[in-house]
């Protein structure tokens, strides 16, 4: 699981312009802050429009239409389970029931002591070994409701 | 003498293991005093059998599989001390399901280490580059031209054709962008490669630098896929390194670049319009064409975007030629297509094949039926934008006209295999939801009819005005094939109509009446 630091606009500053130089650069700031602060803080957003020299409203935009980008923190871990067709042919979707009878919270939500957060993803390229799913990046395939289980149990939640 | 042994390093047999059985395997050759160098290749794409190890003996390389940690001993004893092991599959090279491939594409995916750019070279690596600077940039286009490869992203457009419109635009500046988005569900041959092969992928963009022009390329891989976005910044590193990246590269007078961009959990950036938005640093949104890439693509510049497959496949024409790949085939689908089966098949994983063969063979006898025993019921070719096919069209052979004379797509390549507990209509919602979900909002079909439609498939299941109600689902396709932009709009209704159309009953029709004859 990865360490986050908390959010400091002394540090964004420093990512921002560690990137800022490069072609087509907002995407890789943002995946830099994310990497760094484990969301993008609204107040990164007036900073990054700075450096690069675009309006508040379009960094805005550009955080809020792809999914990967999180407005808030996760929780301590994430789990992603694969909801697109192949998995779904391969018993996922009773896979996602099982994980949010287990941590009692719906997919695309962090449980309210803030452990886990259960996210949809829509295909890992592991479609030959579904149901699938990633756990804090790491990958598992061929998952059944008993291998969910001890996956949780060894992450500790 | 040192014992070697592959085992794969790829995400989908990490997924199930292989980092533990390599492990394993490590302890267990040093508790036996056993000299062993354990090779992290990519896979062979027989994704049933993976973790699947493989020693070298004098007979070539033997296999086992699907491997455990708790296997690791008895796969010494078995290749140290010839003792038989239930694992074993005997010599790679003749497991049925390999031999019958035909792998131009993935001759070397799961044989070579892809984090080692001599074992590349050492197998038949840059020999397309070296031809490509021995033909010059017009000669390479023609070559590619003449080899009838098709853009393997999705939409079949002849790729040499694509280079030859880069190469005659007019510009200081332009761009090689490698389209690594793989976001079709049911397809993993992207990956594969640029995990099992990565130089491959190198080599075809710069033949494609040389052949247009350009200095600078982008290879812009999915956030989900964090194993090749490591294996191919490795690469570029190591090609850098050994002078086939930069200024005066591979020692010709050309320079180029290459750089990984990484997305961010847009399936719509796999658009190609919308990728390039994407890698400018802005929204996702498609773009109104004309102007197209090739003329305005990244940054305004004249831009060849492909497939990875596409790309990865030039060096493998230039090397052998172009006649070699045009050979094989049917009518306008030339060379060979890398299959995926995938979802519930027993045998499910990466088959590269001429194209002809037909479904019914790729599903039944080649992926062996369904994983859960049961009968197949419906599969759905070329991924979430594609159709479902009932078993009444498993004649259909696998090539770009012939599925469209169906109304459906092959795409990527993805065959999602699901049996008689598939509930038809559920998976017309989905396409209409996933629509919902992933579009980019430019146009009112797309970004709301997909909402109506997930509204509509819902009453015609609770039997609300059924026969109206298909009336206004067939409707609404018909306004996203005609009024959107892309194809996540436009082709959205290929899933929610075949559904519709073969399979009737899952939307509370009377059963089919049995034919008289049967
Ligand atoms: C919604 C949508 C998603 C797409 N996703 C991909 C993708 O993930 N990878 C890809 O190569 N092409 C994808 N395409 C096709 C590209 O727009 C484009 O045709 C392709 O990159 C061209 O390369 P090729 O000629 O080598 O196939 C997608 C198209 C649409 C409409
Ligand atoms: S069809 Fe959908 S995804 Fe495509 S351009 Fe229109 S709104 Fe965007
Ligand atoms: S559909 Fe789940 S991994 Fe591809």
């Amino acid at each position: 699981m990865p360490a986050f630091t908390p959010w400091s606009a002394e540090r964004a500053t420093e990512i921002i312009a560690s990137e800022a130089g490069r072609e087509g650069a907002l995407l890789p700031i943002l995946h830099a802050l994310q990497a760094a602060f484990g969301y993008i803080d609204r107040a990164a957003e007036p900073l990054i429009a700075d450096a690069l020299n675009l309006s508040r409203a379009e960094v805005h935009g550009v955080v809020t239409f792809y999914h990967d980008f999180r407005s808030e923190p996760a929780g301590k871990h994430v789990l992603r389970l694969c909801r697109a067709e192949a998995c779904q042919a391969a018993g996922g979707d009773a896979l996602v029931d099982h994980a949010e009878r287990r941590l009692g919270t719906p997919i695309g939500t962090t449980t309210p002591g803030g452990d886990v957060t259960l996210e949809a993803v829509y295909c890992l390229g592991l479609c030959a070994l579904g149901p699938s799913a990633m756990l804090d990046g790491r990958v598992v395939a061929r998952l059944d409701a008993a291998g969910l289980d001890a996956l949780l149990d060894e992450a500790g939640p | 003498m040192t014992l070697k042994v592959f085992v794969p390093r790829d995400a989908g047999a990490e997924a199930v293991g292989a980092g533990d059985v390599a492990a394993a395997l490590a302890a267990a050759a040093y508790r036996r005093g056993v000299d062993i160098e354990i090779v992290r290749t990519g896979s062979r794409g027989l994704y049933w059998l993976e973790p699947l190890v493989e020693a070298e003996t004098s007979e070539g390389r033997v296999a086992f599989g699907p491997a455990t940690p708790v296997d690791a001993d008895g796969i010494l004893d078995a290749v140290v001390g010839g003792v038989g092991h239930p694992l074993t599959l005997g010599p790679v090279e003749s497991i049925p399901w390999l031999k019958r491939q035909t792998r131009l594409t993935f001759a070397r995916c799961g044989i070579v280490d892809p984090r080692s750019i001599g074992d590349y070279g050492r197998h038949g690596g840059w020999q397309g580059l070296s031809r490509a600077l021995a033909l010059g940039p017009a000669g390479t286009i023609e070559e590619v031209v003449q080899s009838g490869l098709r853009g393997r992203g999705g939409a079949g457009f002849p790729t040499g054709i694509k280079w030859r419109t880069v190469a005659a635009a007019p510009g200081p500046k332009k761009y090689i962008v490698c389209n690594a988005d793989e976001g079709d569900s049911g397809t993993f041959a992207d990956r594969m490669i640029m995990e099992g092969d990565p130089f491959m992928v190198i080599e075809g963009m710069i033949i494609a630098g040389i052949a247009v022009g350009a200095a600078q390329g982008y290879v812009y891989i999915r956030s989900e896929y964090p194993h090749a976005i490591a294996a191919m910044q490795a690469a570029i590193e190591a090609a850098r390194h050994a002078g086939y990246l930069g200024e005066g590269m591979a020692e010709s007078a050309h320079a180029f670049d290459l750089e990984v961009r990484v997305g961010a959990g847009a399936y719509v950036c796999g658009e190609e319009t919308s990728l390039l938005e994407s890698l400018e640093g802005k929204r996702g949104v498609v773009r109104a064409k004309p102007p197209l890439p090739a003329h305005k693509g990244l940054f305004g510049r004249p831009t060849v975007i492909n497939n990875v497959i596409s790309l990865a496949t030039v060096p493998a024409i230039l090397a052998d030629g172009a006649e070699r790949y045009r050979d094989l085939g049917m009518g306008r689908s030339r060379g060979t297509m890398p299959i995926q089966l995938a979802g519930n098949v027993m045998q499910g994983g990466l088959f590269e094949t001429a194209f002809g063969v037909t479904l019914g063979e790729l599903v039944d006898d080649i992926g062996g039926g369904t994983f859960t025993g049961r009968p197949v019921r419906a599969v759905q070719v070329g991924g979430p934008l594609g159709a479902y096919f009932p078993r009444a069209l498993f004649d259909t052979p696998f090539d770009y006209e012939a599925f469209a004379a169906r109304d459906g797509l092959i795409g990527h390549g993805g065959v999602v295999v699901f049996d008689d507990s598939v509930d038809m209509a559920r998976q017309a919602r989905f396409a209409m939801e996933f629509c919902a979900i992933e579009s980019c909002g430019k146009c009112t079909p797309c970004r709301i009819g997909s909402t109506r439609g997930v509204e509509t498939i819902d009453r015609i299941v609770r039997g609300e005005g059924r026969d109206e109600q298909i009336a206004v689902l067939t409707d609404l396709c018909n306004t996203l094939k005609f009024g959107s932009l892309c194809a996540l709009g436009g082709f959205t209704p290929y899933p929610v109509m075949s559904a519709l159309t073969h399979f009737p009953e899952d939307f509370g029709a009377a059963p089919e009446r049995l034919d008289a004859a049967e």
